[in-house]
């Protein structure tokens, strides 16, 4: 894009306006390369979706999905994802027209508390579906659900050990530019498992309900 | 935090995602609890939803959009769905038909 357009930082957080061309640019191909990351991780989901697809009939005599899955806590846990993400919205709006740390922190610890809320949920799932017996080892339905669902639910903790160190580091050095960038890019990875929350709850949850 | 037009139009983005992911959260759901369609159906619409929903969570959370100034994370998004389609399709059609074979 060299030359040809100015680079405009369509990405809500960082107002960049009054930077100098190169700071722009800088920023730009940061955030690109945050991308790139995130589409190799939807790539690996893509495989993890792809497996459980076909191992979707291979219950081997155990419990089925539309035994285990349930409706409601399925329905919660997406309404608290959902939430946490417009509140990391609220994140980044915050960064971008306040100056100092409050608002930035208190949407945050929103966030985080939602985020905690979807875990605890989850958590408490797999903990029901361990006691009906329905465990990795019993089939390889339930092997792929816990990779799969589990690995998102890795990412989402990891997504908000994230939230503690960018809490520290604006505690310690305010919104300063590296701190917003990195901001941004947790925004992206926030948004990112939304995204493919999205996926799970339809092609899982719903998929393994409907009768 | 005083209102500037600019904040206003940033927030109405982040309000319109949210609940445009709401209802299509709510529609999806409500089609599988009171079973409005038959099952094959109600999967098709739900499949479709979903790809709704993440267009509106590209576009509004994640500030994907057709302009010039995205336009390389766009490139990068639609190859790595091509790539993705390439290997979800290609591993359901091949363990597929083997499965179908050995019945």
């Amino acid at each position: 894009m060299a030359g040809v357009s100015q680079p405009e930082l369509r990405h809500v957080g960082l107002n960049l306006t009054d930077e100098p061309r190169e700071v722009r640019e800088q920023v730009e191909s940061d955030v690109f390369g945050f991308w790139v990351f995130l589409m190799s991780d939807a790539v690996m989901f893509a495989c993890l979706f792809a497996v459980y697809a076909t191992v979707r009939h291979a219950t081997a005599g155990g419990p089925t999905a539309a035994q285990e899955f349930k409706f409601h806590s399925a329905f919660w846990e997406t309404a608290l994802l959902l939430t946490s993400s417009f509140a990391y919205g609220m994140v980044s709006i915050s960064m971008k027209h306040t100056r100092g740390r409050l608002w930035i922190a208190v949407f945050m610890v929103l966030t985080f508390c939602l985020g905690a809320g979807f875990l605890k949920m989850e958590t408490h799932d797999f903990i029901t579906m361990f006691h009906d017996g329905a465990t990795p080892e019993r089939s390889g339905f339930f092997s792929c659900v816990f990779v799969l669902v589990g690995m998102h639910g890795f990412h989402v903790f990891s997504g908000m050990m994230w939230m503690i160190v960018m809490g520290l580091q604006l505690a310690i050095y305010g919104p300063d530019q590296r701190t917003k960038i990195n901001l941004i890019r947790l925004g992206l990875f926030w948004h990112f498992l939304d995204v493919i929350w999205v996926v799970i709850f339809t092609v899982v949850y719903l998929q393994g309900l409907i009768r | 935090m005083k209102i500037s037009p600019s904040l206003r139009a940033d927030f109405l983005t982040y309000l319109t995602g949210y609940g445009l992911a709401i209802v299509l959260t709510g529609i999806s759901f409500a089609f599988v609890f009171y079973r409005l369609l038959a099952p094959e159906a109600v999967f098709a619409v739900i499949l479709f939803l979903a790809l709704i929903q993440i267009i509106v969570h590209l576009r509004c959370f994640l500030h994907i959009s057709l302009k010039q100034s995205s336009r390389s994370d766009l490139q990068l998004i639609l190859f790595s769905a091509l790539i993705i389609a390439l290997m979800v399709c290609g591993t359901l059609i091949v363990v597929l038909d083997q499965k179908a074979r050995m019945m």
